[in-house]
């Protein structure tokens, strides 16, 4: 019985239903990504998963509990999430924002105790921004601000950790950093993550467990080495590609095919995507 | 002094808050610069409320003053402070700390230093409530209050309703308030335009925002509503404070979001409608106080009790301002607070512009 998991779940925003009847188990101690096209449902499901989302039908389930039958914060100290905006305030320092991470380990009277302090101190160092810690967020570069962020999810002390899209609007080399930082996390601290990313092949490269969706559905998961497959990427994103190994890491490498190869073979895809989406 | 800078600077981006803890593991946070905003804002309303109190007709001496309100002084003394002008001085100071702290959640919950009640047409929801009182059924002074506080509620209900949509958000919030704003001054409008002569001139007097005339009667409701929902309030600013980063994370974290911002933002309508029934749509206050404060504080969050002081102090200081410069009773304390805070919003519509947030 994995700790966090969606049985047969229906998301929908108002009257636009995003999945029907959709079931997820997130492996315990796996750092799971979710992929696929825009719009299939991968944040709804990061959303729903972390009880910001109610599903309309079926239930979410934490520690075998429904998850918004429990209290707010204990959920809060079990399961993390990173939402893709937020707002630093005005003249906030670096401290002071991870210290706020601390929130569902305090109450009125347990205000800021000595562990508080030694946690933010300890998810400061661990991303790499101790030496910021006096510095104001607003002056922070993009990639150091989203590295402040995951410190104060990190300052929580979660055991599950969701992040949705932590990679959006970074350069490359932060792109990377921060999903090192992510590999590190869950390697070192036996911490499950569960991310939703647009690349594929930053997926394939530090997934354990790969969540492929399309349209509300699953349409394969497993171990990235398993199921990336050339005829998987056609089915769930309608590209026509080869996959390769991974010449530094060996994990697949999706590469898509050349713009006169696909053209060919549109009638084809459109196709697939068409059985696929009926 | 190049080097006194320099430190000022950094203490103020180390942050000042100091951690109190007990062996038994309790702790409390404590900003210090924000303490020291807190207890000298304190200090500055009590002295402008001795102030005032001696200003008058009949000047007192603020020693005399002292004496007088710790059971000292002759009888005509402790009538004139006690009777006539203590209590006007005591609405001042709640009034304005209600409308502090009331523009301050506002302010928090909108996240947007515009979504004030002034601008959100509380006020004038409140005036609709009194002008009806007034105009149509030439109420009596209780029954005025009680029409200003049941506008200001239905107008925060209808601004509530109307901009509820899965939470409630800043500009949205703000936007709405302002078509509410237009619609009720339209109605304030042609209520005017029934009146006779004498409520005419009753209802405007009312709608300046003044705190002349003032007894015990205003008095006691305001310390009783302030009782129960000023410590109501400031046991949720931490999840207020959580607020800040948007409604994703503070829920990530723990904080029950709808609740906490519905419970707040029944208590800033009746705090705000509350003031409105007691003194009159006082401009502004509501905008400027946790503005001020928050400069002053130099700290983030939601500022509350450096507002709430921050209130009451502009607020009596308003009031004093306006007796020494033109004669007790001459100008309703709204004119005053009103020139103030205009040109203060200027001033914040063209830095808030500056710093491209608007």
């Amino acid at each position: 019985m994995n700790r966090l998991s969606a049985e047969n779940v229906t998301l929908a925003y108002d009257q636009r239903v995003i999945a029907e009847q959709l079931s997820v188990e997130i492996p315990d101690n796996s750092f799971t990504v979710i992929v696929g096209p825009n719009a299939c449902g991968k944040s709804t499901l990061l959303r729903a998963l972390s009880r910001m989302l109610k599903p309309s039908q079926g239930r979410v389930l934490l520690d075998g509990q429904v998850i918004q039958s429990m209290p707010a914060k204990k959920v809060a100290r079990t399961l993390g999430l990173l939402p893709q905006s937020s707002i630093a305030p005005d003249g906030i320092t670096v401290a002071d924002l991870v210290g706020r991470g601390r929130y569902p380990h305090q109450g009125l009277l347990r205000q800021w105790s000595s562990e508080d302090e030694r946690v933010v101190r300890e998810s400061m160092a661990q991303t790499g921004v101790a030496e910021l810690a006096d510095r104001y967020v607003d002056e922070l570069s993009g990639g150091q601000r989203q590295r402040v962020w995951i410190a104060m999810a990190l300052a929580q002390q979660t055991p599950l950790l969701l992040l949705d899209e932590p990679t959006t609007y970074l350069d490359i080399q932060h792109q990377i950093d921060v999903l090192d930082l992510c590999a590190e996390l869950h390697e070192e601290q036996g911490r499950t993550l569960v991310a939703v990313l647009h690349d594929l092949n930053h997926a394939a490269r530090y997934a354990t467990h790969l969540i492929a969706l399309r349209g509300g559905e699953v349409i394969a998961q497993g171990a990235p080495n398993d199921i990336v497959t050339a005829e998987l990427v056609e089915q769930v994103f309608g590209l026509r590609c080869q996959v390769i190994d991974d010449p530094e890491t060996g994990t697949p490498l999706v590469v898509p095919a050349a713009r006169t190869a696909r053209a060919g073979g549109r009638a084809q895809s459109a196709k697939v995507a068409a059985t696929a989406a009926s | 002094m190049k080097s006194a800078e320099k430190s000022a600077g950094k203490s103020a981006a180390r942050g000042t808050a100091r951690a109190l803890r007990t062996p038994g593991g309790l702790s409390v946070r404590v900003d210090v610069r924000a303490a020291t905003v807190v207890v000298l804002l304190l200090v500055a309303a009590l002295a402008a409320s001795v102030l005032l109190i001696g200003t008058g007709d009949f000047p007192i001496a603020a020693g005399d003053v002292l004496k007088t309100l710790l059971g000292g002084g002759d009888a005509g003394q402790q009538f004139i402070v006690n009777e006539l002008r203590l209590p006007r001085v005591l609405v001042g100071l709640l009034v304005g700390a209600s409308l502090g702290l009331g523009g301050a959640l506002f302010q928090a919950i909108s996240r947007n230093p515009l979504g004030s009640p002034d601008i959100l047409g509380l006020g004038q929801g409140a005036t609709a409530g009194a002008l009806v009182v007034i105009v149509l059924f030439s109420g009596s002074a209780s029954e005025v209050t009680m029409g200003a506080l049941v506008g200001g509620l239905v107008t925060g209900l209808s601004i509530y309703v109307l901009a509820w949509k899965r939470g409630v958000h800043g500009y949205r919030l703000v936007l709405v308030g302002i078509g509410i704003s237009a619609i009720v001054t339209a109605v304030n409008g042609y209520l005017m335009t029934k009146a006779d002569l004498v409520d005419a001139s009753r209802a405007l007097v009312w709608m300046t925002g003044s705190l002349s005339g003032r007894d015990w009667a205003q008095v006691w409701p305001l310390v009783a509503l302030c009782a129960v929902l000023v410590p109501l309030v400031l046991a949720n600013a931490r999840g207020l404070r959580m607020m800040e980063m948007g409604d994703d994370i503070s829920h990530a974290l723990g904080v029950r979001v709808e609740r906490v911002r519905m419970l707040l933002m029944v208590s800033a309508v009746l705090l705000t409608a509350a003031a409105t029934a007691a003194a009159g749509p006082v401009s502004f206050v509501a905008l400027t106080a946790p503005q001020l404060a928050r400069r002053l504080t130099r700290s983030p969050g939601p500022n509350l009790l450096p507002s709430l002081c921050m209130g009451a102090a502009l607020l009596v200081t308003a009031d004093w301002v306006s007796q020494r410069l033109f004669g007790a009773d001459q100008l309703p304390v709204g004119v005053v607070t009103g020139v103030v805070g205009g040109v203060y919003l200027l001033w914040l519509l063209v830095s808030e512009r500056r710093a491209g947030r608007i």
